[in-house]
């Protein structure tokens, strides 16, 4: 049993906490610019670069230097957005999904050019684990994941049902007619929502990296789980997402416990196919999600 | 020398060229015609590899078969087991709206990519299959080979074009058109929308297979890391957009305007410092990226745009 939750449920929230934050981002500017946006990924991938770059200057922890990598991200998401999503904005929006999955590829050339295409790490070297109560092990790296998203997760409540922008954000989200006629100035609504997908793509993008290696494939790895949850929480509903991506990080880790017998259920190769079907399934029986998001 | 060396560089420009024609075609027929999303094109090349390369090499022990078949038969199977996967996957997933069949499609490549790496009694895991057989090749060697080859694949690109020409003239073709165009007026004039949709979606994989047989025999080994699955779907895009998606000319030249540029710019690449000689792929990536940009932006029709022909009524 303290086997099950050392080795299955704590790295299981582990990458769930990743899959949140990322799932977050692609929920919101789903809801919101109404676009499937395959580079979301690799913004992550940017985020978590710019704080290895941080850290070869600076001699703090990755954590700390997070602000490095989110303003990255940030600058490259708005970069992105004004050329080459807004000019299509009138068109269908399957339009901005090719364009965003030329970006992904745009962004993975720039990390390959500028931070080679090998494995790189934030800190050199094993840490021991922390053992609580004897038999309770978890990382300290696993442990600051889960503690910050939880608190992401608070502070995204309150953000998004007490601020005016937070608000506005839903409005949008809902009702984009309805919300444009009440005088919401879109476009802002538009840029701050770039502003916190990328933000947070950047820190899960960090705990990515961290808990295994940096290297420039690291985000579209995540995408197929990332879009798994923000389908599970419904579409434009960010605590939804969050939801959503600790489930999909749980089902996958725990998806390969000897369930039935001494063999894993599901072979661990064969992890990242849980959220597939998943997601389908959903997409199938039932397309709002698990909190009533939008059908688009 | 220096001349017969770059005829034979242009011919094998030439052969992939054709390759990715066939590629091309396929997905005009899923998205081009019939306005389906799919990003998992490397996936179905890849199962259309696997499958001819299984087909027609000798019996051996490192993976299923093989069945030592003409090739032929590996290029009809490579059809078969491509268009059947893709049967599989449409059956479950056709009915999503334009989004959600983009998310599906990427994740059927990456399951696609999971059982050929990991299923290593059906194609040798990451070692992939080595000895597949070139038409013709106990009597032609070498370069000569090469033309053969040259010729085979344009011959297959011209049926291919064939086929998707009369498909596109037919009453299907229009159908197709009308549910791309505004899926719920086709509805409403009693068109089976699923079905059409399933029936382009088999057709375009299975020609996707097809263009996995061709290049499999053009290389003759066969192995998960030969090739970057997201370059293969994304160039196949680009040339799509780039050439005219609807219009089977157009993704032919598409297919060759793209592929010649992407070989030249290797041509200029290579003469950078050495220090940047192995980042010129990335060069090219992030260039061919900003193409498709500008193709999006400024350049929506493509090359040869689309034309419907016109409605006869006798």
């Amino acid at each position: 049993m303290i086997d099950f939750i050392n080795l299955y449920l704590v790295p299981g929230l582990t990458i769930g906490s990743v899959y949140a934050l990322g799932a977050v981002g692609i929920s919101m500017i789903f809801g919101i610019l109404r676009f499937a946006h395959f580079a979301h990924g690799d913004l992550m991938t940017i985020g978590a670069y710019g704080v290895l770059t941080a850290v070869w200057f600076i001699p703090l922890h990755p954590l700390l230097l997070l602000p490095f990598g989110m303003a990255l991200a940030i600058v490259a998401a708005l970069a992105v957005d004004q050329f080459f999503y807004k000019p299509l904005r009138k068109l269908p929006t399957i339009y901005t999904v090719i364009a965003s999955f030329g970006v992904a590829l745009i962004f993975r050339s720039l990390a390959q050019l500028f931070w080679s295409s090998g494995n790189q790490v934030f800190i050199p070297g094993v840490r021991p684990p922390l053992v609580l109560f004897d038999t309770f092990r978890i990382s300290a790296l696993h442990a600051q994941a889960i503690i910050l998203t939880v608190v992401i997760a608070v502070a995204l409540h309150f953000f998004l049902t007490r601020s005016k922008l937070g608000r506005a954000m839903r409005a949008v989200s809902d009702e984009p007619e309805l919300a444009a006629v009440a005088g919401l100035d879109t476009e802002r609504v538009v840029r701050w929502t770039w502003v916190i997908g990328a933000a947070l793509a950047a820190t899960a993008g960090v705990f990515a990296g961290m808990d295994t290696s940096m290297h420039p494939n690291l985000g579209w790895n995540l995408l197929l789980a990332m879009f798994a949850a923000a389908v599970l929480g419904g579409i434009g509903k960010p605590m939804g997402a969050i939801a959503g991506g600790l489930i999909i990080g749980i089902a996958e880790e725990t998806a390969t416990y000897t369930w039935l017998s001494d063999e894993p259920l599901i072979s661990p190769s064969y992890k990242s196919a849980v959220a597939f079907f998943i997601m389908v399934a959903l997409l199938l029986f039932r397309p709002q999600g698990l909190f009533k998001g939008r059908l688009l | 020398m220096e001349l017969t060396g770059l005829f034979f560089y242009l011919v094998s420009v030439l052969i992939a060229g054709g390759i990715y024609a066939v590629l091309c075609l396929a997905l005009n027929v899923q998205w081009g015609m019939g306005g389906l999303f799919n990003a998992g094109i490397a996936g179905f090349f890849a199962v259309g590899a696997y499958a001819s390369a299984i087909v027609t090499t000798a019996v051996s022990e490192r993976h299923l078969g093989g069945f030592d078949l003409p090739i032929p038969f590996g290029l009809a199977a490579a059809m078969l087991v491509a268009g059947v996967t893709g049967w599989a996957v449409a059956k479950i997933c056709v009915r999503l709206k334009s989004d959600y069949l983009a998310m599906a499609s990427v994740g059927i490549a990456e399951i696609l990519r999971l059982v050929i790496v990991n299923e290593s009694w059906l194609t040798n895991g990451s070692l992939g299959i080595s000895g597949v057989p070139r038409p013709f090749g106990d009597m032609v060697r070498g370069r000569e080979a090469d033309l053969l080859y040259l010729a085979m694949v344009w011959l297959c690109v011209l049926c291919v074009y064939i086929l998707c020409q009369r498909l596109y003239v037919s009453p299907w073709g229009r159908t197709l058109r009308a549910i791309r165009d505004n899926e719920d007026s086709a509805r409403a004039a009693g068109k089976d929308v699923d079905w059409f949709r399933l029936q382009t979606f088999v057709i375009g994989c299975a020609i996707m297979g097809l263009a996995g047989g061709l290049s499999a025999h053009y290389f003759k080994f066969l192995s998960p890391s030969a090739t970057e699955p997201l370059l293969v779907t994304f160039l196949v895009w680009v040339m799509l957009m780039a050439g005219g998606s609807g219009n089977n000319r157009g993704a032919i030249i598409g297919a060759l305007a793209i592929w010649l540029l992407w070989s030249a710019t290797e041509i200029f690449t290579n003469r950078l410092p050495p220090e940047w000689i192995t980042r010129s792929s990335y060069i090219r990536m992030l260039f061919v990226g900003l193409l498709l940009q500008f193709v999006l932006q400024r350049f929506r029709s493509g090359l040869i745009p689309e034309k419907s022909p016109e409605i006869r009524s006798d």
